[in-house]
């Protein structure tokens, strides 16, 4: 043999060789995790079964993917998108507000928080919609004075009545989030704030806001899925949303039960969308609080790529 | 002296609940002086401080910065608080360091050098750059004009909150032990820029354990102890020859 070659260390004349080459790679058997394989296989089988079950069943799955894109569902899934954000807003607002009230001095706002979080966390959401719905059996007529008077029934519309039970239910648990958030804040910061001249406000709109995101988004984003599964209720005051349009579909089609999976599949591509945006908000607002952001799954697999065409450069050319 | 005092106590009172933690405080800081404040630990000395840019009230005694009563009115002989804007407008002048920094994580260096400028004295957003970048040059920190306070040693952290009081260009500085939390081979750096500071002719109360520093720039000094001046003069006078027992017990135990 007159090829020399660094792989063979125990062959005498290869030994300068070796001595510069990088170190052999470690090789070892890894750890077997026979349990994984196990519990892996319970599950594949309990799927299998479950599979079974629904597909003797009498349901006709054929008409799922046909009522999937049927023009009332799609208005009620644009109906949910719409009255589960806008009810995100009033609770996000008013939580905010509610927050900053509960923590001030006064004892005049923060009792007004105090009384506000006490009644919305403690009754039913279900129970404030038709509250909203039914109050004009308390007032017959809505009088703002010159702007706007009319009979409360024609003034208080299912989407006014949904849009007022779930976001002001929201912001009372908005408010416990953000009140969270606020405390967790440095009074460090507040004090150098103030120190370089910024009012209350400022201080607290640049300085502590931004920092208390960080705690606040996470459980805002979980209140964010759970808005949009609890805008199901809104049936109660007749509002329009996806629940009431599969419903509809499936009295008049007769499918009522595939239109049940048709509703839960909608709700499960809604809330895996809110999730993605979830996690991208979460890193923004984690900026300076790590050395350096974890990378996203997309940089991860363009990161991975790389790295192992490089590992098939350098193997080759060593 | 025949110029305003730039700081002037008068029997300042100052207590937590039933604790009182300045019992009497009256001391002058003129113009240009680098007045340095020792004593041991739980003397108020970070109290003291806190109260010239009223970040504490006062309970008895008068405070005045450049002339100015701190975060009050006189009308006769009756006291007016001050609205929240006007406290605001009288620390715009006084600039302050902390023990811990306390720089706003959410911003780059440059951000947390520019917010002020930008928010309250609302300058453009270009021109407060400028000037930031600037003063970050001075503290020798331009390269990390970019970098997140996370992303940065304590010493750097700290000549970053220097810049950060610089840029409102106040007339007084206070430094609440800025090196008590950094590692010794970085206290120098920062040491060194107040040095320049004060060459420049800043007018300085400076909360320290440096006495080497106290000795060096320090114009007068005083010593407190237990809420009430000790002891106060020239640094070289009070550190070699201290008249008072406490002094002479804590410089020993320090020095
Ligand atoms: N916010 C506060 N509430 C109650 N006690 C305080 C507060 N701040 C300081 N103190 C007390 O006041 C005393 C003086 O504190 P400080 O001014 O920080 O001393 P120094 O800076 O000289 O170490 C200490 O006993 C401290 O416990
Ligand atoms: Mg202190």
């Amino acid at each position: 043999m007159t090829i020399k070659t660094d792989k063979a260390p125990d062959s005498g004349d290869a030994r300068p060789a070796s001595e510069t080459a990088a170190p052999e790679a470690l090789k070892a058997i890894p750890v077997r995790h026979y349990g994984r394989w196990v519990s892996a296989v319970l599950a594949l089988a309990v799927l299998g079964l479950l599979i079974n079950a629904f597909a003797q069943g009498k349901v006709n799955w054929g008409t799922v993917p046909d009522y999937f894109f049927d023009g009332d569902v799609l208005r009620g899934v644009r109906n949910t998108i719409t009255i589960t954000i806008l009810s995100m807003v009033v609770g996000v607002v008013l939580g905010v507000l509610l927050a900053v009230m509960r923590l001030s001095k006064n004892p005049v706002t923060s009792s007004i928080a105090w009384f506000y979080i006490w009644f919305f966390r403690g009754t039913p959401v279900y129970v404030q919609l038709l509250l909203w719905f039914n109050l004009g059996l308390v007032f017959e007529f809505i009088n703002l004075g010159p702007i706007y008077k009319d009979y409360w029934s024609s003034f208080m519309t299912p989407f006014l009545a949904a849009l007022l039970g779930l976001g002001l239910n929201e912001a009372a648990y908005m408010a416990e989030i953000c009140r969270a958030g606020l405390q967790s804040v440095d009074e460090g910061q507040t004090e150098a704030s103030h120190a370089l001249g910024m009012s209350h406000a400022k201080t607290l709109r640049r300085v502590v806001l931004p920092q208390a995101m960080r705690v606040i988004v996470p459980p805002t984003g979980n209140e964010f899925i759970n808005m949009l599964k609890t805008t199901s209720l809104v049936i109660a005051v007749q509002y329009y949303d996806l629940l009431q349009a599969t419903s509809n579909v499936g009295q008049t089609s007769g499918a009522t039960v595939e239109m049940l999976f048709v509703a839960a599949a909608w709700y499960l591509v809604l809330t895996s969308v809110l999730s993605v945006g979830q996690y991208y908000l979460e890193r923004r607002f984690a900026r300076g609080s790590t050395r350096n952001l974890p990378p996203t799954p997309l940089q991860k697999v363009m990161k991975a790529n790389l790295l192992s065409f490089g590992n098939r450069q350098a193997g080759g050319t060593a | 002296m025949t110029a305003t005092p730039m700081v002037k106590a008068e029997g300042v009172h100052k207590s937590f609940g039933a604790v009182q933690v300045l019992k009497g405080i009256d001391l002058e800081v003129a113009p240009r002086e680098v007045f340095c404040l020792i004593g041991p630990s739980g003397s108020g000395k970070s109290t003291f401080l806190r109260c010239i840019n009223h970040l504490e009230k006062i309970n008895g005694g008068r405070l005045y910065v450049d002339g100015e009563l701190v975060g009050y009115r006189q009308q006769g002989n009756k006291l007016y608080e001050l609205k929240d804007r006007e406290v605001a407008a009288q620390r715009r002048d006084i600039g302050m360091v902390f023990q811990r920094f306390n720089l706003f994580p959410h911003m780059t260096a440059v951000e947390n050098v520019m917010e002020a400028p930008v928010q309250v004295k609302r300058e453009t957003k270009a021109v407060a750059r400028e000037r930031a970048l600037k003063l970050l040059d001075r503290v020798g920190l331009a390269d990390k004009a970019g970098n997140y306070p996370s992303q940065l040693s304590g010493g750097q952290q700290q000549r970053v909150a220097i810049a950060r009081a610089l840029a409102m260009e106040p007339k007084l500085m206070l430094f609440d032990e800025p090196t008590s939390a950094l590692d010794p081979e970085l206290v120098g750096d920062v040491l060194d820029v107040m040095r320049d500071l004060a060459e420049e002719g800043m007018t300085m109360v400076v909360v320290t354990h440096e006495m080497g520093f106290a000795r060096e720039v320090g114009d007068s000094l005083v010593f407190m102890d237990n809420g009430v001046v000790v002891e106060s003069g020239d640094p070289r006078e009070v550190l070699t020859n201290p008249r008072h027992e406490r002094t002479k017990s804590f410089l020993s135990k320090v020095l």
